[in-house]
């Protein structure tokens, strides 16, 4: 009945459920966001995504892993939101449910499952198709101009010739292209810009983040120390030169920056247990998103600075341990 | 002379899904089946000569320098291939660039010399060499062949279908989950024969 | 030991330094033949080229200056631009005598795969057009070089218009380069001529 272990005790079971739950009722605001910008293409991609990859965890835990399948913990159905939530809402189909098998296969699965993964799924099957699909992967549809259509309807740019009409670039590809006074504050706040699905309105995104901290669900360390390196790092490289790095503000509300620090980076199972840990792991995320965003040859770094800081984290539980309760340090 | 130093380096002494030698040339120079299979060829070149020319020398060779001397003849052998690439297929070679000169520190060829060559006849040597290069074209035609089909959609060069293909396949990332996942059904094949 | 190592080393050079002599011939003509065959790429048949350099933004563009049977077929020039999605491209471009860009191709670049990257592609049959292709029998004069974004005639690559945009001004490089050369040198086609 009563289980006697150190903590940290929200790796047990037993809570994976409520946490998930949490966590999805924190994405409901910026889910309704992406309905009332890209309408019935953004419904449709992500009931696709979170049905493949219930359908693809229940397969492979059945059949391949042969363990009985664990789909009611709803980590799948998080996994399928989160990747949809970060696609263009005009992918491909087949594009999406390729995603949700390297996301659940790859990502979770080929590592053992819930709490063995060392990269966050999601992010796996993003960045799959990212490399994967560039083309398709980076071009958005215009937001408001393309509610009523389907995914297949609005032209994917990959093959239409009249995709420009209602396909876009986001504000950090603009940015690439040196022409950032076309942007709107106002706008990108609300989420009135092209982009993936969920990371467009930072209001919905922060109303998610208020309500995970109210719950308990993660601690402010993580979030924080992210957007705070961002602000300061891309601030002092826009003092040096404002010509050519855009403001701080501009960086904060551009791309996945907010999903990614707030709901992707925060992963229990993937980021560090002791807060110092997770403001080494906060700001190191937030250093590659910039190099990455200023510097690399891919506008947004958002995702890749995750997996990378992910790949970093067990590093970092060993030099930044959490201390057991009740532990009394060594005399040396 | 038995017929496993034959057939060992297929499947029992793999050099690339059991030895886990020589990862550098097998994931960086596998984008299509034709690149592994001549970067395979070109080790598998080097490995039968050098593994005759060792066995045939090595006794008149002070244990001290045996390295260095095993990695003269190495180099010897690795610098003719080069240049007769050169000559004689420049496209292929001009793909595989600097990992042709790069066989001579491959692990795979020192290894031979020094656990197999060293010590046994030079017909058993050559054929030890011809049984790891012949394991290691195979392992590097199949991460090549799997990544051509999947990251382009053709093999062997031949388009089967008019696609942009995954391409993460035909870069460095897809490199690593196609070779992880064919030693997964190795050893899953492995299990299942033991 | 000493003696091991000393022969050792004389037989492997000695080998080496023989296999050297067999295959220098033929790499050198590998050689020259892939430089001429990228000029033939973009350029009609030739008989001679004259090469020089011309010094442009910090970097050179190379003239292939073509002639077949005394007339100026065409000149090859190898051109480049600093502003792509990763920096450097490097690019050859085969003008006619009257300025007519008969071909393109791409000699190296570190766009993304997928995106940028396509302009190497070659034109498949059957497949839709290569964003080189657009290029081909067009001349400056009367084809803008820019995309359409820019109010130019150049259709840019999907997603990818810092690339195209790259490719463009690597393009009219050369030939700003080829009319000045022109301008600059009128004798120039009797000097051909005269070889």
């Amino acid at each position: 009945m009563f289980t006697v272990s150190p903590a940290p005790h929200a790796k047990g079971p037993l809570s994976t459920k409520r946490l998930m739950r949490d966590v999805i009722i924190a994405l409901i605001p910026a889910f309704l966001v992406s309905l009332y910008m890209f309408g019935l293409s953004a419904l449709f991609i992500t009931l696709v995504s979170i049905a493949s990859c219930v359908f693809f965890e229940w397969t492979i835990q059945k059949f391949v892993m042969k363990i009985p399948p664990a789909i009611s913990d709803s980590s799948a159905i998080l996994t399928g939101l989160l990747l949809a939530f970060n696609l263009p809402s005009n992918l491909p189909v087949w594009m999406v449910i390729m995603g949700s098998l390297v996301a659940i296969g790859v990502g979770k699965m080929s590592f053992g499952g819930l709490g063995n993964n060392i990269f966050n799924p999601a992010l796996a099957g993003r960045v799959f198709l990212l490399i994967s699909c560039p083309a398709a992967m980076t071009t958005w549809p215009k937001p408001l101009m393309t509610r009523d259509m389907w995914p297949w309807q609005i032209v994917d740019g990959v093959s239409g010739a009249s995709a420009d009409a209602f396909t876009g670039a986001t504000p950090l590809v603009w940015m690439k292209m040196g022409n950032v006074s076309e942007l709107n504050a106002m706008d990108m706040l609300v989420g009135k810009m092209g982009g993936s699905l969920g990371e467009i309105s930072a209001v919905a995104l922060l109303i998610g983040f208020a309500y995970l901290l109210v719950r308990q669900v993660i601690t402010w360390h993580i979030p924080i120390s992210i957007l705070a390196t961002v602000a300061v790092f891309t601030g002092i490289l826009h003092v040096a030169d404002p010509a050519h790095y855009a403001s701080p503000v501009f960086h904060l509300l551009a791309g996945g920056l907010m999903l990614g620090a707030i709901f992707m980076a925060t992963d229990y199972v993937t980021s560090p247990m002791h807060p110092k840990g997770m403001l080494v792991y906060g700001a190191g995320i937030g250093v590659i998103t910039v190099v990455i965003r200023c510097f690399g040859s891919y506008p947004e770094g958002m995702s890749f600075a995750i997996l990378i800081m992910n790949a970093v984290t067990p590093l970092i539980n060993r030099y930044m341990k959490p201390k057991r309760f009740g532990a009394v340090a060594k005399a040396k | 002379m038995n017929f496993q130093n034959l057939t060992k380096g297929i499947f029992k002494e793999n050099p690339t899904f059991v030895l886990m030698l020589g990862m550098c040339p097998t994931l960086a120079t596998t984008t299509s089946a034709i690149n592994g299979i001549g970067m395979g060829a070109a080790t598998l070149a080097v490995l039968i000569m050098s593994n005759l020319a060792i066995s045939l020398i090595a006794q008149y060779i002070p244990a001290k320098v045996r390295i260095p001397s095993y990695i003269v003849v190495i180099a010897a052998f690795v610098s003719m291939i080069d240049l007769l690439m050169q000559a004689y297929v420049p496209d292929l070679h001009a793909t595989l660039g600097i990992f042709i000169p790069l066989i001579v520190v491959n692990c795979i060829v020192l290894g031979r010399a020094e656990a197999f060559a060293s010590t046994n006849g030079a017909l058993a040597s050559a054929l030890d060499g011809f049984s790891i290069g012949l394991g290691f074209t195979l392992s590097l035609g199949t991460i090549g062949a799997i990544r051509e089909l999947l990251g382009s959609g053709a093999i062997f060069g031949q388009t089967l279908i008019e696609t942009d293909g995954i391409l993460i396949f035909v870069l460095a990332p897809g490199a690593f989950l196609v070779l992880g996942y064919l030693m997964v059904l190795f050893n899953m094949l492995k299990k299942k024969l033991a | 030991m000493l003696l091991t190592l000393l022969i050792i080393t004389f037989v492997s050079s000695a080998v080496v330094g023989f296999v050297y002599s067999l295959t220098e011939k033929p790499i050198g003509e590998v050689k020259k033949k892939k430089i001429k065959a990228s000029i033939e790429q973009v350029i009609p048949a030739f008989d001679t080229v004259t090469t020089f350099k011309v010094a442009d933004d910090g970097d050179s563009l190379v003239f292939y200056s073509a002639t077949k049977n005394g007339a100026a077929v065409g000149t090859a020039i190898e051109t480049f631009d600093n502003n792509g999605f990763s920096g450097h491209i490097s690019i050859m471009v085969g003008f006619l005598p009257d300025g007519t860009i008969n071909g393109v191709a791409v000699l190296s670049q570190n766009e993304t795969p997928g995106l940028g990257a396509k302009m190497s592609e070659k034109q498949k049959e059957g497949a839709k057009p290569a964003f080189t292709t657009q290029f081909l029998g067009k001349n400056p004069i009367n084809f803008k070089l820019a995309v359409t974004k820019d109010g130019g005639n150049v259709d840019a690559i999907t997603a990818s218009t810092i690339s195209s945009r790259a490719f463009c001004l690597a393009v009219q490089r050369a030939y700003d380069a080829l009319k000045a050369h022109q301008a600059a040198d009128m004798d120039y086609s009797q000097l051909v001529n005269a070889e």
